[in-house]
């Protein structure tokens, strides 16, 4: 089946719809991948109008109403829908806001090591020899270390804050990324559209970029929602730690670190902000399963 | 087997030379005079500071100072740290039991619990256990476990007040460290109540710690089943008439553990290199929270130094995994 797809050149408008067709059509048949599709994209409207959606301020102190519980535990006020943290701030407009932190470090971790993954392995899997062992090797050496220890180094180094955690992360994660890419170029290097395209005459950037790449890709998509979900749950943890987003930032892990003393008097503080981030992470592992479900044939039907 | 044995071993060393290469430079590169931060002294006048320099030997060129560096980690020199004067070594050695505790402890509840729970959703596929288990399953894989292990703090230490908050062990309990297993320590004292308390101690570490490997490895178990049990040997073993707890437990399990052995190793290695989070929550004196601690205390020669030696380590236990994977599985030797 992926024969077919692979040996027409030109991708017609009608074959690209019946492809997207079939892929609707084995994505909706998991309907967590569904129910966590729509979670998502409500996460992402609620980003990008959190500023229309959120009642207050995310960073104004309400002094006097220091510790309020959600409204429908007793002291609670309608005011602040799920209660304030220690210096008055409104915990639903904190978490709204969180959202944008969030979504934001998913799409830019997954970014960059998405492309600077296939960049460095796509031409790992096609040079081969001495290009290869040397990128490999590093690649083993990046990855000899646990990876959210690296990253809390690699913050420490750059200094604490969230585009330093980014860079971290990104970092990481790249070497899953590379040998991803690595081993599919290299299965699809000696298929016969590849020798075809050669003797066609085209250079190497043609046939790393346009001529293999695409046929690579599934594996590559799977791999960046886990990378996305493992993003936001690493920055959260570096936020934790101190070494993420800095406050006032609302961001929930950075919630979480400066909730961690009230843990047994205000549960709200510390509740909310984890099952912020479950539940994002969870939306988009949902969606990740559906996709491995609908991109990958080997798995499929299984 | 001893070829294949040399073929890894002979990956691992440029490794680890490369891998001590960027604990070597780490330091250098860091913003700020490296001879003022391995020195710990921030202010220094040009006379001190030329005889650190010198003492710390940074006045030689890089490469004499590197191979200094890498014949001195040969001989298990990783520096010593700034703010204890302790050989960062022997902070090490004594932290790292803890770690293996916890880690054990940790792993084990993750087989334990994870192997039947995959079995089960593979053997029931498509009924209510398995979208029960398989859901339990991912939300256990998408968790903030730093955030678990509060949530736990909050229910069962505060709430219910059954287990205590951090740390190894009860102030009330005294005894010299035998093994630096807390769990056998405290056997061997013999005091009563100390094994109670230790045990008490490893419960909620050991469920945050857990958790994430635990569903991996139900996740794992489940479609390695599926994949064996629809393989020809197994509608034979059916077939003949086997029983069917013969047919999954015996033919099937042996065949579908395979890779799932390789994510347990695997697993096993990350949480020996220090379990950052679960050791930072609960005040679990190892190897992850020396390592964030240093991290806070600038203890840039702990960092330098204990960076090498996890990474080292992960790459040992790494070796031993796939070792252990070529005499269960001889295709891969070859």
């Amino acid at each position: 089946m992926t024969e077919v797809t692979a040996t027409s050149p030109i991708s017609t408008d009608p074959s690209r719809r019946a492809r997207l067709a079939e892929f609707w059509f084995y994505f909706s048949e998991n309907r967590g991948a569904v129910i966590g599709l729509f979670f998502f994209l409500f996460l992402v409207v609620l980003a990008i109008c959190a500023p229309l959606v959120a009642p207050h301020d995310p960073t104004i102190q309400f002094r006097e109403s220091v510790l309020l519980p959600p409204f429908w535990q007793e002291g609670g006020r309608v005011g602040f829908l799920l209660g304030t943290d220690a210096v008055g701030r409104d915990m639903l407009s904190r978490l709204i806001y969180g959202t944008r932190f969030s979504l934001f470090v998913g799409v830019i971790v997954t970014t960059l090591s998405l492309t600077g993954g296939i960049l460095v392995g796509v031409i790992a899997g096609y040079f081969r020899g001495w290009v290869d062992t040397v990128i490999m090797r590093i690649m083993d050496i990046i990855l000899a270390f646990p990876s959210l220890l690296l990253a809390l180094v690699l913050v420490a180094v750059l200094g604490p804050g969230l585009t330093n955690a980014m860079i971290a992360i990104a970092l990481v994660f790249q070497p899953h990324f590379v040998r991803l890419t690595r081993a599919a170029v290299m299965t699809e290097k000696t298929r016969d559209y590849v020798v075809a395209a050669k003797v066609a005459g085209a250079g190497h950037l043609r046939l790393m970029f346009k001529t293999i790449l695409p046929n690579c890709m599934a594996p590559l998509i799977v791999q960046a929602t886990l990378s996305f979900s493992n993003a936001i749950l690493d920055a959260a943890a570096l936020g934790f730690l101190g070494m993420g987003a800095q406050p006032p930032t609302p961001e929930w892990g950075t919630m979480l670190a400066e909730a961690r003393e009230f843990i047994l008097r205000a549960w709200w503080v510390v509740t909310l902000p984890g099952l912020a981030i479950l539940a994002t992470v969870l939306a988009i592992n949902l969606m990740g399963d559906g996709l491995r479900d609908a991109l990958d044939p080997k798995l499929k039907r299984s | 087997m001893f070829r294949f044995f040399l073929a890894r071993l002979a990956v691992l060393i440029p490794t680890f030379i490369g891998v001590s290469i960027i604990a070597f430079s780490f330091i250098r590169l860091l913003p700020g005079d490296p001879v003022a931060l391995l020195s710990g002294e921030r202010v220094m006048s040009p006379e001190r500071h030329a005889e650190i320099s010198h003492q710390l030997g940074f006045d030689r060129p890089i490469v004499v100072q590197y191979l200094d560096y890498l014949w001195g980690v040969l001989q298990g020199d990783f520096g010593v740290s700034i703010v204890t004067k302790e050989p960062v070594i022997d902070q090490f050695l004594e932290l790292f039991p803890a770690t293996v505790e916890l880690s054990l402890c940790a792993i084990l509840f993750a087989v334990i619990v994870g192997i039947p729970a995959g079995v089960i959703a593979a053997i029931k596929r498509g009924s209510i256990f398995d979208q029960i288990i398989m859901g339990t399953a991912l939300v256990g894989f998408s968790m903030p476990i730093f955030w678990w292990g509060l949530l736990l703090i909050i229910v069962v230490s505060g709430i219910l007040q059954w287990t205590p908050v951090s740390g190894r062990i009860s102030l009330m309990f005294f005894f010299p460290s035998v093994t630096g297993f807390m769990l056998i320590d405290s056997l061997l004292s013999g005091q009563a109540g100390a094994f109670q308390s230790a045990l008490n101690h490893l419960v909620l570490p050991t469920i945050v710690l857990g958790t994430i490997p635990l569903a991996v490895i139900a996740r794992q178990t489940r479609s390695a089943m599926l994949e064996v049990l629809s393989e020809d040997y197994v509608r034979t073993a059916r077939a003949k008439g086997l029983p069917t707890f013969r047919v999954v437990g015996i033919h099937a399990l042996r065949n579908a553990m395979i890779p799932v052995v390789t994510t347990i190793g695997l697993q096993i290695g990350v949480m020996l290199a220090g379990a950052i989070l679960t050791e930072t929550i609960f005040s679990w004196p190892g190897i992850g929270k020396w390592m964030v601690d240093s991290v806070f205390r600038r203890d840039y020669a702990v960092i330098q130094g204990g960076l090498l030696i996890i990474a080292g380590v992960i790459m040992l236990v790494n070796l031993a995994v796939d070792l252990l994977y070529g005499l269960i599985n001889p295709r891969i030797r070859h």
